[in-house]
């Protein structure tokens, strides 16, 4: 069985990059905002996976940093929610717009 | 060198002192009664140390075997140390001079303490008063006693400051006021000069102390005073040696305190602080600082003969002019002003004509009966509730006491004998004859219209009309006014016996006393004369005095609005310091100091304006820069490694 070329999985993982990016800038609900982040997290995880896997065989580093950046991002989402409702009480709303106060 | 013997002298200036912080910190919550007697009593004590100081200095230990009288110094405290051989000293000097100044400042002082617990009582302020009054006590009494030049100007602007608080008192009139800020900033301008002067005879000398620095700068001092004279040499500018510089700006800072023309201004002015304070700063003690601060370096002015002759000239023109001024007034206490002036130029020109006995002399006797004359005014004044003479008249039968003792004051700075003044007048003729016939005519004629101001002022007050409010009043004054009247008419009339000459000369040495021969005569001719004159104008209530003044109506205008000396310095002040100097300084400050910082700050806030408009408060445009920046760099990287 022939083995899947490393360039098709890094499309792969750079779609789900600029899906991300999009996601991050065109949606103005938090919740999708945070979701957005998330898949551009998992779409660096691929590449480490990705690169481990077909330059050092031999090695695991990629897949440890790969899970360090899970854990990572259930702690950045802990955090982001704990403020998206804390922004929700005093807003009444979790639009990210609504959230002007320090503006110029 | 055995345990100083005059230490005790420390405790007369520190005194008053005590009495000032006491004063100052507690005597209007918790003294307010009693805070008079308190000050008096401390004066009194201080006055009884200097005394018997005087009594020891000059009649048991104060003379050598030599008969030659050596100054000592007490005290040797290291204030400020610089260096092991440069140090700012606090230290109190015993010769001749400073025990003299010290018995009359702590005497005087003492006579105005008590009159004033009769004049100022019921008065608001009254512990105030007592506390300024110490406060001045006690920084003359440093001021004469002190060893170095620096600890001199310490004390002299402390004597300024205290001058300026006093004449002041009354802060709710705008003119006591007017006048404290007139004083404080014509002494102040002076005492740049001084200042000036001691750094630059304090760097030639490289020392502070009075007695090293006469030494090294004086005549056969180490020869640095010959070097130092010549122009070109060693420091000098402008062509005028640095010797001469520094004792000219010196004079100047005396100048200013002793009110010698063009800088009396202030004096006529300074009248508007309570009487008694007129008597003790503004006519025995303060304003004759300068004459004490010549005194003490009279053996460099003697060795620059060109300074001598600005003093000598400077003196004569103060004696002359304020006398002419002094016959056209018609303020009591401004007429004893200006006959300050007058005695205080017969002072300076002495000393500039190398009299110096004479000079110091006149000092002392000056100082009783023109502290006599102020406190006999502050008298008539609380009489009469006006300083007005055209108020007064016939008040002979209702201050029986005054009146004598205005009389006997008035007898002594006219130069009758056997008044105190005739003796020391006379001896500064005497000097003036030997030096300069033209500064003899000067004195001469000064001294005739000393006499003919006195007088008029005399008459007006205490003859001429019959008193409109006899009866109104009952007694005279209090004990505690008419006491220091009777001593100071003791001392203005027999002061002059003292054999002067023996205790105070230039070198410690006992002089001769002057014989008084024919020489006499002159002026106690001219005295009588202005006495006779004064007589007949004011002696009855008649319409000579308008026609004199009619028949010399320029004169007489002209000297009544002061020689328009005032007019003067205002048009100097404010015409030409302020157009040329102050207004193009404030144009500067307003366009070129404050605009440059204006400028900074609209610049920060132009740059901040442009770019403020980036932080739009969107989370998604921090997002895109953030990302648009990372893209940036990768690209610059990706394309710096190939």
């Amino acid at each position: 069985m022939n083995q899947i070329p490393l360039s098709h999985i890094l499309f792969v993982s750079t779609a789900l990059f600029f899906i991300g990016m999009y996601g991050l800038f065109t949606r103005r609900n938090m919740i999708t905002m945070l979701m957005a982040v998330e898949l551009i997290l998992n779409s660096v995880n691929i590449n480490f996976i990705a690169f481990n896997k077909y330059l050092y065989p031999e090695k695991l580093e990629g897949v440890f940093f790969s899970l360090f950046i899970i854990a990572i991002a259930a702690a950045e989402a802990a955090v982001a929610i704990a403020i998206i409702i804390n922004l929700y009480r005093n807003l009444h709303s979790i639009d990210v717009e609504a959230a002007d106060e320090m503006k110029f | 060198m055995p345990v100083a013997p005059y230490l005790l002298i420390v405790l007369v200036p520190l005194l008053p002192l005590v009495g000032f912080v006491v004063l100052g910190l507690f005597g209007r919550r918790y003294l307010r009664a009693f805070s008079g007697l308190f000050a008096t009593g401390l004066v009194f004590l201080s006055t009884v140390i200097a005394l018997s100081v005087a009594y020891d200095y000059y009649f048991i230990s104060g003379a050598g075997p030599d008969s030659v009288y050596h100054s000592a110094k007490v005290l040797n405290i290291h204030w400020l140390s610089f260096g092991p051989d440069f140090s700012i000293d606090m230290d109190l000097l015993v010769d001749p001079i400073s025990v003299m100044m010290a018995v009359i400042v702590s005497l005087i002082s003492l006579m105005v303490h008590i009159f004033s617990l009769g004049y100022m009582k019921g008065e608001e302020r009254y512990a105030t008063y007592y506390a300024y009054l110490s406060l001045f006590t006690f920084s003359m009494l440093g001021l004469v006693l002190s060893a170095n030049l620096l600890e001199t100007y310490i004390f002299w602007e402390l004597v300024g400051c205290s001058s300026y608080l006093l004449i002041g008192f009354y802060y709710d009139r705008p003119a006591a006021v007017a006048a404290a800020k007139k004083a404080f900033i014509v002494t102040r301008f002076a005492d740049l000069g001084f200042l000036i002067g001691i750094l630059v005879l304090s760097f030639q000398a490289q020392t502070l102390d009075l007695r090293n620095l006469i030494q090294i700068l004086g005549p056969g001092g180490q020869s640095l005073a010959d070097a130092l004279l010549v122009p070109g040499n060693k420091g000098s500018f402008l062509g005028i040696s640095a010797l001469s510089w520094g004792l000219t700006l010196v004079f100047i800072g005396g100048a200013g305190k002793s009110a010698l023309f063009p800088l009396h201004i202030w004096l006529p002015d300074a009248m508007e602080g309570p009487t008694p304070v007129s008597a003790l700063i503004h006519a025995a003690t303060m304003v004759v600082a300068g004459v004490y601060l010549v005194a003490r370096l009279y053996p460099l002015y003697t060795a620059t003969p060109n300074v001598a002759e600005i003093i000598l000239w400077v003196g004569a023109i103060s004696a002359f002019v304020p006398a002419v001024i002094a016959c056209t007034q018609t303020d009591i206490k401004r007429i004893l002003a200006y006959s300050t002036l007058s005695q205080i130029g017969y002072m300076m020109f002495a000393l500039g004509a190398s009299g110096f006995t004479a000079s110091l002399f006149h000092l002392f006797t000056h100082a009783f009966f023109k502290a006599l004359l102020f406190l006999c005014a502050g008298v008539i004044i609380h009489r009469v509730h006006s300083n007005e003479m055209k108020d007064m008249g016939g008040l002979r039968r209702l201050l029986p006491v005054t009146h004598v003792c205005f009389l006997i004051a008035c007898l002594a700075i006219a130069g009758i004998p056997p008044f105190s003044g005739f003796f020391s007048k006379e001896e500064i003729l005497a000097v003036a004859w030997e030096n300069n016939p033209f500064i003899y005519a000067i004195g001469l004629v000064t001294s005739g219209l000393t006499a003919y101001y006195m007088f008029r002022l005399y008459f007006s007050v205490f003859w001429r009309k019959t008193p409109a409010h006899e009866g109104l009043h009952h007694g005279e004054a209090p004990a505690s006014m008419k006491i220091p009247l009777i001593i100071l008419a003791i001392g203005a009339a027999f002061a002059g016996f003292i054999p002067f000459s023996r205790f105070i000369t230039p070198d410690g040495r006992p002089g001769e006393a002057p014989a008084f021969g024919l020489n006499v005569i002159p002026p106690v001719f001219i005295a009588l004369l202005g006495i006779g004159i004064a007589a007949w104008l004011y002696g009855k209530e008649s319409n000579r005095p308008e026609k004199a003044a009619k028949a010399l109506r320029g004169l007489y205008t002209f000297a009544y609005h002061k020689f328009y000396i005032d007019e003067i310095w205002l048009f100097i002040t404010k015409k030409i310091i302020f157009n040329l100097i102050g207004r193009p300084a404030a144009w500067i400050d307003r366009n070129i100091v404050d605009g440059f910082m204006n400028g900074l700050a609209s610049a920060t806030a132009g740059v901040s304006a442009a770019t403020k408009g980036v932080q739009s408060g969107k989370v998604q445009d921090y997002a895109w820069f953030f990302f648009m920046g990372i893209a940036g760099l990768a690209i610059l990287f990706i394309y710096l490694y190939t």
